[in-house]
């Protein structure tokens, strides 16, 4: 039950990788992490969620957040690598359609 | 002999034993024989309303516990979460959650927001007791035809 967020950024391009569980407990390490970059403008993030391997809507929350921050100023998020269970997660919410987010599972539910 | 096995755990009302519960109901829904796709969104389901009963004790100021009853049935398992820390009868506190009211629970579905939004998609029926704290009362069916339904409706 652990989460590890790798963060690096230059030339207003942020990269991201993050591993492990979003929930309840976790989420704050994110947010705190995202939230250093969210008002810098015109930022470039990918973040890459392929190592996420359980999400819930307090990580949509973090999500979310940031990327109307980021939308607000100029910039843009994708996320990247989400199997199919998390873009499901992103489905069923709506957000899908919303967020730029490009999956590696194809199909499932 | 009641017909179905039951299991209850009582956490304290912190953040990090969101997960403990989460993966104790996960290894309880695979003995029933749940497909792994229906044991993460029990999964899902589970975490939301032990967050939302952590949030709730934590909001009020509270250093109180959560007290997570499982019903283990053949073909189904009913959870119930409880954010006052009583243990409850579950057969007595199942009789008296109602149907889920988007109108009378306003307020709550609010405060819940995405999380209750996604435990009924994720499960198969949901309900809410209002009285002495929030108790959310849940049910997963083997092979629930339910939650196929409901994903195609809101993802179309």
């Amino acid at each position: 039950m652990n989460i590890q967020v790798d963060l690096t950024e230059s030339n207003n391009v942020l990269e991201g990788f993050v591993r492990g569980e979003i929930d309840a407990h976790t989420a704050p390490v994110l947010r705190e992490k995202l939230e250093t970059y969210q008002s810098h403008q015109g930022l470039k993030a990918e973040l890459d969620l392929s190592d996420v391997n359980y999400m819930d809507s307090t990580g949509l929350g973090v999500f979310v957040a940031f990327y109307k921050s980021v939308n607000a100023n100029g910039g843009h998020v994708k996320l990247k690598g989400l199997s199919a269970r998390l873009k499901r997660l992103f489905d069923i919410t709506g957000l899908g359609d919303i967020m730029d987010i490009e999956s590696v599972g194809k199909g499932g539910n | 002999m009641r017909p179905f096995d039951y299991v209850e755990m009582r956490v304290p009302a912190k953040s990090q034993y969101v997960g403990v519960a989460r993966l104790t109901i996960s290894g309880l829904a695979s003995r029933i024989g749940f497909s792994f796709d229906d044991i993460e969104d029990l999964k899902i389901a589970s975490s939301e309303a032990v967050t939302n009963a952590v949030q709730h004790a934590y909001a009020e100021g509270e250093e109180g516990e959560v007290v997570i009853g499982c019903a283990l049935y053949e073909d189904k398992i009913e959870i119930m979460v409880a954010d006052h820390g009583q243990s409850f009868n579950f057969e007595e506190t199942k009789a008296k959650v109602g149907p889920y009211h988007d109108q009378e629970e306003g307020a709550f579905l609010r405060e819940g927001g995405l999380g209750l939004y996604l435990i009924e998609t994720l499960m198969d029926e949901v309900k809410v007791h209002h009285q002495e704290g929030v108790t959310i009362f849940m049910t997963k069916h083997v092979e629930g035809e339910q939650v196929e339904k409901d994903v195609e409706t809101v993802s179309s």
